[in-house]
């Protein structure tokens, strides 16, 4: 359980995040979307102990995230960015067992679960000892989220995971994320500013514009009972140009 | 990478020590003779070093070219070296500050506070003078000093240290008169191809100076009487005659020995015929000669000969272990100071400016103040300007390379859960490798070069031969010195390559998106 108690960020006085407060749901995927700058990744970093909120507290699990646990909470989380956020100097497969490594983890048992991972991921095995740069946009991507499950973490952040794959390989990625994430229950956070995206995820979907939310509730809640026009406006401008795809 | 960097690092660090230890047994000879960075005072450490080992009680060991006069004066002062040549008004105006030169028993009464003596009067007087291409002297009708004040457009070429004393330069235009506000710095061994080529028209030169007949210079005359008697004498520690009682009194059998005619013949011998320095003071010393030098002496210089010359080994050791330490401790203090100046703005232009503002220093001001500093010469003082003009490349690189990592990198880094020092070692500094190995490799080449100076303050390395070749004015020396610089800075350039290759990991190689 990750609460948000009336968190706020400005940076150089432009407001990132408006005092907000946000219960996220155990065991269920909750999705932030808006428009570029409407501080939802900024959310999702201040759960890391990425970005400090100037105002406010961050509960995880109901104990105050602080610079002095930040650490120990960040191995209970799984963290994917755009492009998987690989480390460049490392094969995929040292990408995924870095951590584990550090920590000192039996050669076997990493070796074990990096092979599991591979496995629910789809990566090929042969793809582990490659370098990023020689991987695919999608195989970074299933390497970057077999680094954050590497711990098996109860949370998992994804901040656009799929913003940079072409519509194909998106499609795909969004339908087996969605199976693992049913797989496995865990508590989930994803960030996209893509309505299809969100409504394919989204058990939860909070929409926020200007630092603050604007609505927080089901796909159904938004569609049928919009907290305010820019709701309907934000779900229409998004809306697919083809006609059987429902919104 | 930390397991790959472990390799090299400690092999360096044998290898130096490996290095350091005939280095340091030398520095711990018996007697150590000085001498200065021109030919006669080459020769006369020589004859003195020579006249010391034949008389069989010690060890001599002559630390040869070592810069000026201040470098030396330290050095004896410090007991680096306990006995050198020099010239009584050198002695008087550079090292005791006086205002004219006194008598032996004198300069003993003001050196003896300082734990020094002077003795032994060699013969000859070595004045400094002013002297023209009789050419143009004649053309101008220019004899003594005092007709330079009729020609304010003539050209100046005078050695730094002449520009500089307190008996040089100012005081003479001061003494004279003259017109001349605008003066060239040249090296004393340039000076000579500087008034032949026309570049300067007026050259300091010393009264016994090998090349005054050759160049065809006319020496002016000193109508008021300027310059004071530079008599040469030994200078030497004050314990050296008891100590060394039986060297002492060889030593003393050399008064009177040298007159002018004959310094201006061995200075000529060493300078025009291009013969050794030992074998001069051999021959002065009417000592048997070793076959190799006599050959030498005959036929000139060969280049490839005298480039694997007998010291070729213990220069190649000397300049290797001055490259390596400074780099090594360069790296040690560099890519701290790097991750330093990138993690703490506060202290960022402190630490870049300091280094930025160290590699401007001239290098043999540095080594003086080192000198002065740490109260020795050779290779001590040596490494650590090096080591000083090795961090700037360094520090820089690792900064650069550390500031360069994209920031979502960084922040995947932490979000991971790695602390701060695993985050450096597994990520940041691997993903600064490329960068900060750059660094190293330029400071790697540069200190190459710039190991040549060491020379000037007795550390040895190739620029005892460049040092020696361009004192005497010897192409080839000074390109036996040169060229195996020049051939150690691409193996090390090379080396680095290597070395790219093992600790950059091939995903950061090849081609990028």
């Amino acid at each position: 359980m990750v609460t948000f108690d009336n968190v706020s960020k400005a940076y150089d006085g432009q407001v990132a995040v408006a005092p907000t407060s946000l219960a996220i749901e155990a065991r269920r995927t909750t999705v932030l979307i808006g428009p570029s700058g409407c501080g939802k990744s900024t959310l999702l970093r201040m759960v890391l102990g990425l970005v400090r909120p100037d105002s406010g507290r961050i509960l995880i699990g109901g104990e105050e995230l602080t610079s002095d646990n930040a650490l120990r909470q960040r191995r209970g989380i799984g963290y994917v960015i755009q492009d998987g956020g690989l480390f460049p100097h490392l094969t995929a497969g040292e990408n995924v067992t870095l951590l584990a490594r550090h920590l000192g983890r039996e050669r076997t048992e990493v070796a074990g679960r990096c092979a599991e991972l591979a496995e629910l991921a789809r990566l090929p095995q042969a793809a582990l000892a490659r370098y990023p740069q020689e991987l695919s946009g999608g195989q970074r991507q299933r390497v970057g989220i077999m680094r954050a499950l590497m711990l098996d973490p109860w949370l998992l952040l994804l901040d656009e995971p799929l913003g940079a794959l072409d519509p194909i390989t998106r499609l795909e990625l969004q339908d087996e994320l969605k199976a693992i994430f049913a797989r496995l229950r865990k508590t989930v956070v994803l960030v996209t500013h893509d309505m299809n995206e969100a409504a394919h995820f989204g058990d939860r979907i909070v929409l926020l514009r200007g630092g603050g939310i604007v609505q927080h509730g089901t796909l159904r809640d938004l569609l049928e009972r919009p907290a305010e026009p820019y709701v309907r406006d934000f779900i229409r401008a998004q809306r697919s140009v083809l006609p059987e795809v429902p919104v | 990478m930390s397991r790959g960097a472990g390799t090299p690092f400690t092999w360096t660090l044998r290898l130096a020590i490996f290095l350091l230890i005939p280095v340091l047994a030398q520095a711990q000879a018996p007697i150590n003779v000085g001498s200065k960075r021109f030919t006669e005072s080459y020769i006369l450490g020589e004859i003195i070093t020579r006249t010391v080992e034949a008389a069989g009680e010690a060890r001599a060991v002559h630390q040869q070219g070592l810069g000026n006069t201040a470098i030396l004066f330290t050095a004896l002062k410090s007991g680096a070296i306990q006995i050198y040549p020099e010239y009584t008004g050198t002695i008087a105006f550079e090292l005791l500050g006086l205002k004219r030169v006194p008598d032996l028993k004198g300069l003993n009464r003001e050196l003896a506070p300082h734990g020094l003596a002077v003795g032994v009067p060699l013969g000859f007087n070595n004045a400094y003078a002013l002297a023209m291409t009789e050419e143009r002297a004649a053309a101008l009708d220019i004899r003594r000093v005092s007709d330079l004040a009729r020609h304010p457009q003539l050209r100046l070429g005078l050695s730094q240290e002449f520009i500089n004393r307190k008996d040089g330069w100012s005081a003479l235009r001061l003494a004279y008169g003259l017109p001349f506000s605008e003066v060239r710095g040249l090296d004393h061994g340039l000076a000579y191809e500087a008034i032949k080529g026309g570049q300067v028209d007026i050259i300091d030169v010393y009264s016994t100076d090998a090349k005054i007949a050759r160049y065809r210079l006319r020496v002016l005359e000193d109508d008021r009487g300027f310059f004071p008697a530079y008599d040469a004498v030994l200078i030497y520690r004050r314990e050296l005659p008891q100590q060394y009682p039986r060297s002492w009194r060889a030593l003393q059998q050399l008064e009177q020995r040298i007159t002018v005619p004959r310094m201006i013949a061995m200075n000529a011998a060493a300078e025009i015929e291009s013969k050794p320095f030992s074998g001069i003071a051999a021959d002065f010393l009417a000592a048997p000669r070793t076959g190799p030098e006599r050959a030498g002496a005959r036929t000139g210089r060969p280049f490839l000969r005298t480039l694997f010359g007998d010291d070729f080994w213990r220069l190649t050791g000397e300049h290797l272990l001055l490259v390596f330490v400074s780099l090594v401790l360069g790296i040690a203090i560099g890519v701290p100071l790097g991750i330093l100046a990138e993690r703490a703005p506060h202290v960022r232009h402190l630490i870049l400016g300091g280094a930025g503002v160290l590699q401007t220093v001239p290098s043999l001001a540095l080594l003086a103040f080192l000198i002065a500093a740490l109260n020795r010469i050779g290779t001590v003082p040596a490494i650590v300007a090096l080591f000083l003009y090795a961090l700037l490349p360094i520090v820089r690189n690792t900064y650069t390379g550390l500031a360069d990592i994209a920031p979502p990198l960084r922040e995947a880094a932490r979000a991971l859960g790695l602390p701060a020092g695993a985050r450096l070692r597994l990520v940041e500094l691997p993903l600064a490798a490329r960068s900060i190995l750059a660094g190293i490799k330029t400071s790697g080449v540069i200190n190459v070069g710039t190991a040549t100076i060491a020379a000037f303050i007795g550390a040895g390395g190739y620029g005892e031969r460049i040092v020696a070749g361009l004192a005497v004015n010897d192409h080839v020396l000074l390109l036996a010195g040169a060229v195996p610089a020049a051939a150690m800075a691409i193996a090390v350039q090379w080396g680095f390559d290597a070395l790219d290759r093992l600790l950059i990991s091939p995903g950061l190689r090849a081609t990028r998106h």
